[in-house]
C-alpha cells in the first residue's frame, strides 16, 4: 500500500486498489476488488452503488485507511480529517451521546461548539442518553452528528438510511446535503439504493460484481440535493441505458 | 433481611452447643467477643490485621498489574500467545504450598518472598481472565477509535477499558478471596506477625478463642472489603447497561 497526502484543500480523493483479498473462512484467498479506481473532485458528493457483498464497505474502509492489506494507492483530500459513519452507528455503549461526541472533539473544544449540529438533527433531548436506550434511526444520526463533529473534509458514509423509516430517511437526506454543501465536505456515499444516489450525488460509480471494479461512472448535472422526481426518474432511465448489466437488480432493492 | 436472620440463627445455634458442650474447644460467641473487644482495645489485633492487609494488597497489586499486563498482551498478539501460553500451564498447576516453599527458600524467609508468593499463586487466573476479555474486544470499536484519531490515553480509558471492566470485576472479586485465604498460609508458614501467624501459634496452644477471634475479625474485614468497595466499584462500571434495550 502506498499512502500519499497532498498539501492544499482543493485536493481531489483518489484511491487506486490494483487488488484486494480476503482469506475465506476455509483459508482460500478471495479476490474481491480488482483494477479499481475512483477519483472524486474537492468538495463534491459521489456515491458508490453496486449490490449487497460487492466490496462497497471494503473499499471504505480502504478509503478511510483503516484497512493497510490492499495492492494499491490512496490520496485523501484536505488535511485528511476523516468523519465516517459505519454500516452501523458503532457509538461507545457505555458512553452517553453527549460523551460520545465530546470524544471525538480535541479536549479544548466544548460540546457548545456542536449546539446547530445537535438541532439540526434533533439530538438535543437525548444527550444525557445511552446508545442502548436509542432508537437505531437515533442512534444512526448520533453517528452522524459525531462525524460532523470533527469538521471533516473528507466524510464516508456506508448506507446510512438503510432501516430508518421513510420520513427519517428523508429528513437525514435533507440535512446531510445542508451540512455537506455548508461545510465543503468532500463525502463519498456507499449505497445500494439508486435513488439515493442520484437525489444526493454530483458522481455516480457503478460497481461491478467480484472482483469489483468501476463499471460505469456517470457525472449528474447540478445541484445535488435539491432535484425534482422528474428530473431523478430522468436520470434513472438514463442508468438504465447505461447500466444493463446489473440496474434492474439494483433498482428493485 | 434474609441475611441478618440468617446470621443471627447460627449466632444461636453457635451459643447453644457451646453451652451444651461446655468446651475449652467450643468458646461461646461471648467469649470470642470479648476477645475481640479487648484486643482491639490492646491495639493487637488491628496491628495483626494491617500486617495481613497490607501483604493483601500489595500481592493484589502485583498480580493484577502483571496479569492485565500480560493478559492483555496475549489476548491481541497470537505471537505472544503461543509463546507464552505453556509457562501459563506450568503457572497455572503449580500448587499454591510448592510455589510458597520455594519462594521461601529461594527469596529467603521474608516479606518479600511472601508477597512474591501470593502474587505468583494469583497471577495465572488474573492472566487467564484477562486474556478472554481482550479476545472478546470488539474490532468494529477498535475501527471507529482509529478513524476517529482517538489517542492511545482515549482508547484505554473509553474503547478497551469498559469492554475489559467486567472480566477485570471478576478477577478483583475471586482475587481477594483467593489471595487473603494465600497470605494466611503464607505467614502461617514463615512470617513473625499477621492474622495467619496468630492462628498458628494459638493452634499449637490449642486456644480456640484466639482463633475465633482473629479468623472471625479478618473474614469480616474482607466481606466489608468486598461489600463496600469492590461490589459499589463493579456497580458503577455497569451503569451503562441498566436502561440498555
Ligand atoms: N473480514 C473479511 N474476511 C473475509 N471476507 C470478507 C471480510 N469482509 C468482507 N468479506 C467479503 O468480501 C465481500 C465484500 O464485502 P463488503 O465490502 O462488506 O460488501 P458490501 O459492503 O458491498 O456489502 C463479501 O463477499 C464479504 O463476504
Ligand atoms: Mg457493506
Amino acid at each position: 500500500m502506498n499512502d500519499v497526502r497532498t498539501a492544499g484543500a482543493a485536493t481531489p480523493l483518489e484511491i487506486r486498489i490494483d487488488s484486494k483479498t480476503y482469506v475465506s473462512a476455509e483459508g482460500k484467498p478471495v479476490e474481491v476488488i480488482r483494477d479499481l479506481r475512483l477519483q472524486l473532485d474537492a468538495f463534491s458528493f459521489g456515491a458508490l452503488i453496486g449490490p449487497s457483498g460487492c466490496g462497497k464497505t471494503t473499499i471504505l474502509h480502504i478509503a478511510a485507511g483503516l484497512d493497510p492489506n490492499f495492492i494499491g494507492e490512496r490520496r485523501i483530500p484536505g488535511r485528511g480529517r476523516l468523519g465516517m459513519v459505519f454500516q452501523e452507528p458503532r457509538l461507545l455503549p457505555w458512553r452517553t451521546v453527549a460523551d460520545n461526541l465530546r470524544l471525538v472533539l480535541s479536549p479544548d473544544e466544548s460540546l457548545d461548539k456542536l449546539d446547530g449540529l445537535i438541532g439540526t438533527l434533533g439530538l438535543g433531548a437525548h444527550l444525557s442518553h445511552y446508545p442502548g436506550e436509542l432508537s437505531l434511526g437515533l442512534a444512526r444520526r448520533v453517528a452522524i452528528a459525531r462525524a460532523f463533529a470533527v469538521r471533516p473534509d473528507f466524510l464516508l458514509l456506508d448506507e446510512p438510511f438503510v432501516s430508518l423509516d421513510v420520513a427519517v430517511a428523508a429528513r437525514l437526506r435533507e440535512e446531510l446535503t445542508t451540512l455537506t454543501q455548508r461545510e465543503r465536505v468532500t463525502t463519498l456515499l456507499v449505497t445500494h439504493d439508486l435513488n439515493d444516489a442520484i437525489q444526493l450525488a454530483d458522481k455516480l460509480f457503478f460497481l461491478s460484481t467480484r472482483p469489483a471494479s468501476v463499471a460505469v461512472e456517470m457525472a449528474l448535472p447540478p445541484p445535488r440535493g435539491a432535484r425534482s422526481k422528474a428530473t431523478i426518474d430522468e436520470i434513472a432511465g438514463e442508468v438504465g441505458a447505461r447500466v444493463p448489466a446489473y440496474m434492474p437488480d439494483v433498482a428493485r432493492t | 433481611m434474609a441475611k441478618v436472620v440468617s446470621l443471627a440463627v447460627l449466632l444461636g445455634l453457635w451459643a447453644l452447643i457451646a453451652w451444651l458442650a461446655q468446651s475449652p474447644l467450643l468458646p461461646s460467641p461471648m467469649s470470642v467477643g470479648e476477645m475481640i473487644v479487648a484486643d482491639t482495645r490492646s491495639g493487637e489485633l488491628p496491628f495483626q490485621m494491617a500486617c495481613t492487609l497490607a501483604r493483601v494488597a500489595a500481592a493484589f497489586a502485583i498480580a493484577f498489574t502483571l496479569g492485565v499486563a500480560g493478559g492483555y498482551a496475549m489476548g491481541r498478539s497470537k505471537l505472544i500467545d503461543r509463546y507464552a501460553d505453556p509457562w501459563l500451564v506450568v503457572l497455572l498447576n503449580l500448587p499454591a504450598l510448592v510455589i510458597i516453599i520455594f519462594a521461601y527458600i529461594w527469596i529467603g524467609l521474608n516479606e518479600t518472598a511472601a508477597i512474591v508468593a501470593v502474587a505468583l499463586n494469583k497471577l495465572p487466573n488474573v492472566i487467564v481472565v484477562t486474556r478472554e476479555g481482550a479476545r472478546s474486544l470488539d474490532p468494529a470499536l477498535d475501527d471507529m477509535a482509529q478513524a476517529f484519531r482517538f489517542t492511545w490515553q482515549s482508547r484505554l480509558r473509553n474503547v478497551v477499558l469498559p469492554q475489559l471492566a467486567p472480566y477485570l470485576a471478576a478477577v478483583s472479586r475471586s482475587g481477594l478471596s483467593i489471595i487473603w485465604k494465600i497470605v494466611l498460609v503464607v505467614e502461617l508458614l514463615g512470617r513473625p506477625n499477621g492474622v495467619g501467624f496468630v492462628l498458628g501459634s494459638s493452634f499449637s496452644l490449642f486456644d480456640m478463642t484466639r482463633i475465633l477471634s482473629y479468623a472471625i475479625s479478618f473474614v469480616a474485614l474482607m466481606l466489608a472489603i468486598e461489600t463496600f468497595l469492590v461490589q459499589p466499584l463493579e456497580r458503577r462500571t455497569n451503569r451503562w447497561r441498566r436502561n440498555a434495550a
